[in-house]
């Protein structure tokens, strides 16, 4: 064949390739097209019915309570208080030398200053019973993005971290959407009010060994979410001590630390490293952030403290990716290291929310349910598992369903926090006002009363 | 009866404190000698040799095997791998060995190793030296003049004032209540935001395009938006093509989360450092040679650090080249210039992709806002993608890199402000020209050329007549005289991958004038 007809048929074959192949559309990413986001579970989709058919107290009576969402806006008052008695130091335009000397910081070192406030603000927290040092405060634009930080930093694609359950649905997200990062549940019962036990710490582990996963971290939050309990100094020290054993990192999300309504009832890892003389304590991370403690989720602001220099390092560099803008720092710096407002802030606001708390559990109590006894958070661990047709997860979803269209309250179900047990799920009581609260009482008493019958 | 021969064992069995690859390496070899033992006839000799001698060798198949398994279980001792020689990539053949080798459990990940090597990148040397040395005409004159850093301060003061007569009430007052600027709001920006840009990035183009705020994702900076982009559009281990040199900044955002290579399409100053498709092409072809998969082009408009503009016939052949290769374009735009628009037009991807001529899903934009207003501290980006895929995703994924509400109120203001905006556009590109022009002139007093470019806020010096050896080497040697000696950061070409020695890149949007001669008569020292 000459080359001429064998050009031809290259061509006929070519136009003849074309038509039967579709064009291609151009490829993405398994990240972009994958719902590790999570998005389509029970907990977002609670969310979805609320901003179709959203409660107001005169507008919409009728409409969906939200009580999936955890906002802290019971001390808000406050906070406007300050910001309105402290005008000239807080505004960023205003003050002619502060706007030059913040000019100079884009970058991922952060202001001092705020860095600083951070510190502080911590300590206060933790009533000065540990002490941290601003060079080891991470900013990052949020807690999610310092978890998702340190995970991108401790582990690699295919590793994972052992997470207790029940656990924040939001970390199937943010610890191994775009890290490749799994995550392997540290199962914990009522049997023993969920607390972690180093039986179960061994299982986890075991188990991700025989599935040849390397595992390379433990997370914990602590004030827990969606349990709104502190995890006690005992339980705290096996878990440091699993770790140490198991030469892995732990990571505590003490983004709820502020919330505890008793502020002696709250230990955090740095106490225990403080009292241990900080011996290995490179292994251990605590993540924070503005949003619980302070009501300010809008302004994106969260920390990694690291006990490991690599770690502070590499976490700095990293967060260009996730960077709070200087006017943003500016703002909360003077806020932060104001102790006489820190101290008044945080105690008020724990009666607050103890207040609340309170106010939940007798409500529910009154309609005969009982709650996991809690001491800190903005949401109790509401149990349900009496009024279950059967004990699995079917009926404790049926049930959701019904709280959400019938009684019209979202809450989340303990499923979708990936609890070993069904029938418990999460009610947050913090983000709307006492009385709202009240009529979301009165609908729950409403509809157990109506299926006793 | 049976001997048992112990394998000598080449590498000292693997350490079981990590619990997960406790393999035994030394195996026993087991050698039947009952048929030998056994008298007998020949042929119940050689009937039992040869099963035995097949076995001893199956043995030893199997051992080898086992040996070769175990080296790659066993985890290598942590270590710093080679720092990553520029114009290249690091060799690689399976897809996550971008990163450094993998440490024992309680060290960090490979990413985060490969990160901490970086310590002695120049780019990363310079930047924190100056930081720790800054230059201040008061209480530092001695310290560290920081030309690394693309940032621009000649114009704070207009936006100064702006806020002063703006932000008294906006901050506190009606602004900051429940519901308002404290509370959640949608991760890729507030809506008024959008809507407030997209007027704003119109005006910038003269109104030759326009921009719909529902295919915008608001970022915290250009950084995130990029790496994000990358996520979107690249699975680990696959590449991108970028054209050298390039800001050492990609390297960052292209790269140490992601773990996507990037192939550079190295461009030379014979012809002004412009993009050829042939070049494009060989680095295609590269890419495909090392068995990695390229999913897109990422191009900067200026470039950086040359600063030129790209022609609107360059950005034609690389839509063709990226239509025939079936992959995405990534242009990084920063618009307010400082644009010298009579010399050359900015021609930007958005006019281009308006006509029905490509496949707009493949092409994505990333404008650096908070570059464009000269808002220090700001860091707010722009993704701009007709791909709804990559616009649902993005939206979810800006979660991690979300602007405060805070800010994004204030920007509202301002870009709202558009007699603001145009005036500040027009003293800003004044400035930088003029700033640029007192640089650039100021370098050919020392016999240094400047690439010539769009008179933006940096230069691309060639100072290859002044480094000895004409290498690397001897660019480094340069690059840390002028840091130590004459106290002067720049960024060398090497850290920006360029294939030809002795380029510098200064970046002096971030000078007074009165600094200009200090610079130059620093600079003289060492030359």
């Amino acid at each position: 064949m000459n080359s001429r007809n064998l050009s031809n048929l290259k061509e006929r074959f070519v136009l003849m390739a074309i038509e039967i192949v579709q064009p291609s559309t151009v490829g993405l990413s398994k990240i972009a097209v994958s719902d590790t986001h999570g998005e389509d579970s029970p907990y977002f989709a609670g969310w979805k019915a609320y901003d179709e058919n959203p409660y107001h107290e005169i507008n919409n009576p009728t409409g969906v309570i939200q009580m999936g969402l955890a906002e802290n806006q019971v001390s808000f008052d406050l906070l406007e208080e300050y910001l309105e008695a402290n005008l000239e130091s807080t505004n960023w335009g205003q003050k002619v030398s502060g706007f030059r000397e913040n000019a100079l910081f884009q970058d991922y070192h952060g202001l001092l200053s705020f860095r600083k406030a951070m510190a502080s603000f911590m300590e206060e927290v933790r009533g000065g019973k540990a002490k941290f040092n601003p060079d080891r405060v991470v900013l990052t634009a949020g807690a999610t993005a310092a978890n998702e930080l340190l995970t991108f930093i401790l582990a690699d694609p295919g590793d994972a971290l052992l997470v207790p359950t029940p656990y924040y649905p939001g970390f199937d997200r943010d610890l191994r959407w775009r890290t490749g990062v799994q995550i392997v549940p540290i199962h914990c019962d009522s049997s023993n009010n969920f607390q972690i036990t180093p039986e179960a710490l061994e299982a986890a582990y075991d188990h991700a060994t025989s599935m040849n996963i390397k595992v390379r971290g433990v997370l914990i939050t602590n004030p827990s979410n969606p349990l709104g309990a502190t995890i006690q100094r005992k339980v705290l020290e096996e878990i440091l001590d699993f770790a140490t054993r198991k030469n892995i990192h732990l990571v505590s999300d003490e983004i709820y630390s502020g919330s505890a309504f008793y502020a002696d009832e709250f230990v955090s890892i740095a106490e225990v490293l403080e009292s241990r003389n900080y011996k290995d304590s490179e292994r251990c991370h605590i993540v924070y952030s503005l949003s619980k403690d302070l009501g300010l989720p809008g302004f994106r602001v969260g920390t990694v403290y690291s006990y490991n220099d690599q770690v502070v390092t590499t976490a700095r560099r990293m967060s260009s990716f996730t960077l709070i803008s200087s006017q943003t720092q500016f703002l909360l710096a003077s806020m932060l290291s104001d102790k006489e407002f820190t101290r008044k802030y945080i105690k008020i606001n724990r009666e607050r929310l103890k207040k609340r708390y309170e106010m939940i559990i007798n409500g529910l109590k009154k309609a005969g349910i009982e709650c996991l006894k809690g001491n800190a958070g903005l949401f109790c661990w509401m149990n349900l598992s009496p009024f279950l047709e059967e004990p699995t997860i079917k009926s404790e979803l049926a049930i959701w369903k019904t709280i959400m269209h019938e009684v019209r309250l979202n809450i989340s179900p303990g499923s979708s926090c990936h609890c070993s047990e069904p029938g418990w799920f999460r009610v947050c009581f913090a983000n709307m006002s006492e009385e709202t609260l009240e009529v979301a009482l009165t609908r729950i008493h409403e509809f157990i009363k109506q299926r006793k019958q | 009866m049976k001997q048992h021969l112990q394998n000598p064992t080449k590498n000292p069995p693997p350490t079981t404190t990590s619990g997960s690859t406790g393999v035994v390496t030394d195996m026993r070899v087991i050698v039947p000698l009952q048929g030998v033992v056994q008298g007998g006839g020949g042929g119940l000799i050689l009937g039992s040799i040869i099963p035995c001698a097949l076995f001893y060798f199956f043995q030893l198949y199997l051992k080898s095997k086992n040996r070769s398994g175990d080296d790659s279980a066993a985890p290598p001792p942590p270590q710093l791998p080679e720092i990553d020689p520029p114009g290249g990539g690091l060799q690689r053949v399976q897809s996550r060995s971008i990163w450094s080798p993998r440490g024992s459990n309680s060290q960090v990940s490979s990413r985060a190793s490969f990160v901490i090597k970086q310590v002695d990148n120049p780019y990363y040397v310079g930047l924190e030296k100056s930081c720790l040395d800054c230059y201040d005409e008061v209480c530092n004159p001695g310290g560290i003049i920081q030309l690394g850093f693309d940032e621009n301060k000649l114009s704070l003061d207009v936006v100064q004032d702006w806020l002063m007569a703006h932000t008294k009430c906006s901050i506190v007052c009606q602004e900051l209540q429940m519901n308002g600027i404290t509370a959640y709001h949608p991760f890729d920006g507030l809506s008024e935001l959008k809507m407030a840009v997209a007027g704003f990035m119109s005006q910038v183009m003269e109104g030759r395009v326009l921009f719909d705020p529902s295919q915008m994702i608001l970022t915290s900076g250009v950084s995130p938006a990029i790496e994000m982009l990358v996520f979107c559009l690249a699975d680990l281990g696959n590449a991108f093509l970028v054209p050298s040199p390039y800001s050492p900044d990609l390297d960052r955002d292209i790269k140490w989360r992601t773990g996507v290579e990037i192939i550079p399409v190295p461009c030379r100053s014979s012809d002004n450092f412009s993009l050829s498709t042939a070049s494009l092409n060989r680095a295609y072809n590269q890419a495909k040679k090392r068995g990695l998969k390229v999913q897109g082009i990422i191009i900067s408009n200026p470039s950086n650090p040359v600063g030129n503009l790209l022609t609107r016939e360059t950005l034609y052949n690389l839509l063709d080249f990226a239509t025939e290769k079936n992959i995405h374009v990534i242009a990084n735009e920063t618009l307010v210039g400082p644009i010298d628009n009579k010399n050359q037009e900015f021609v930007s991807m958005a006019e281009i992709i308006n006509s029905d001529e490509y496949d707009r899903k493949r092409v994505h934009i990333v404008y650096g806002l908070s570059k464009d207003i000269s808002l220090p501290g700001f860091k707010v980006g722009v993704v701009y993608s007709f791909n709804q895929t990559v616009l649902q995703a993005s939206k979810k994924l800006m979660r991690f890199s979300s602007v405060s509400s805070l800010s994004q109120r204030l920007l509202v203001s301002m870009f709202n402000d558009s007699r603001f905006v145009g005036e500040f556009i027009k003293i800003n590109r004044e400035r930088v020209e003029r700033m640029s022009d007192l640089f650039v002139g100021g370098l050919k007093e020392l016999g240094i050329k400047c690439m010539k470019s769009s008179r933006g806020s940096y230069c691309w010096a060639d100072m290859s007549g002044f480094i000895r050896p004409y290498s690397e080497k001897g660019e480094l040697e340069l690059w840390e005289k002028l840091l130590n000696v004459a106290k002067i950061n720049a960024t060398p070409g090497s850290c920006c991958h360029c294939i030809e020695p002795g380029w510098f890149r200064f970046c002096f949007a971030s000078l007074t004038e009165k600094q200009v001669p200090l610079v130059m008569e620093r600079i003289r020292e060492v030359l």
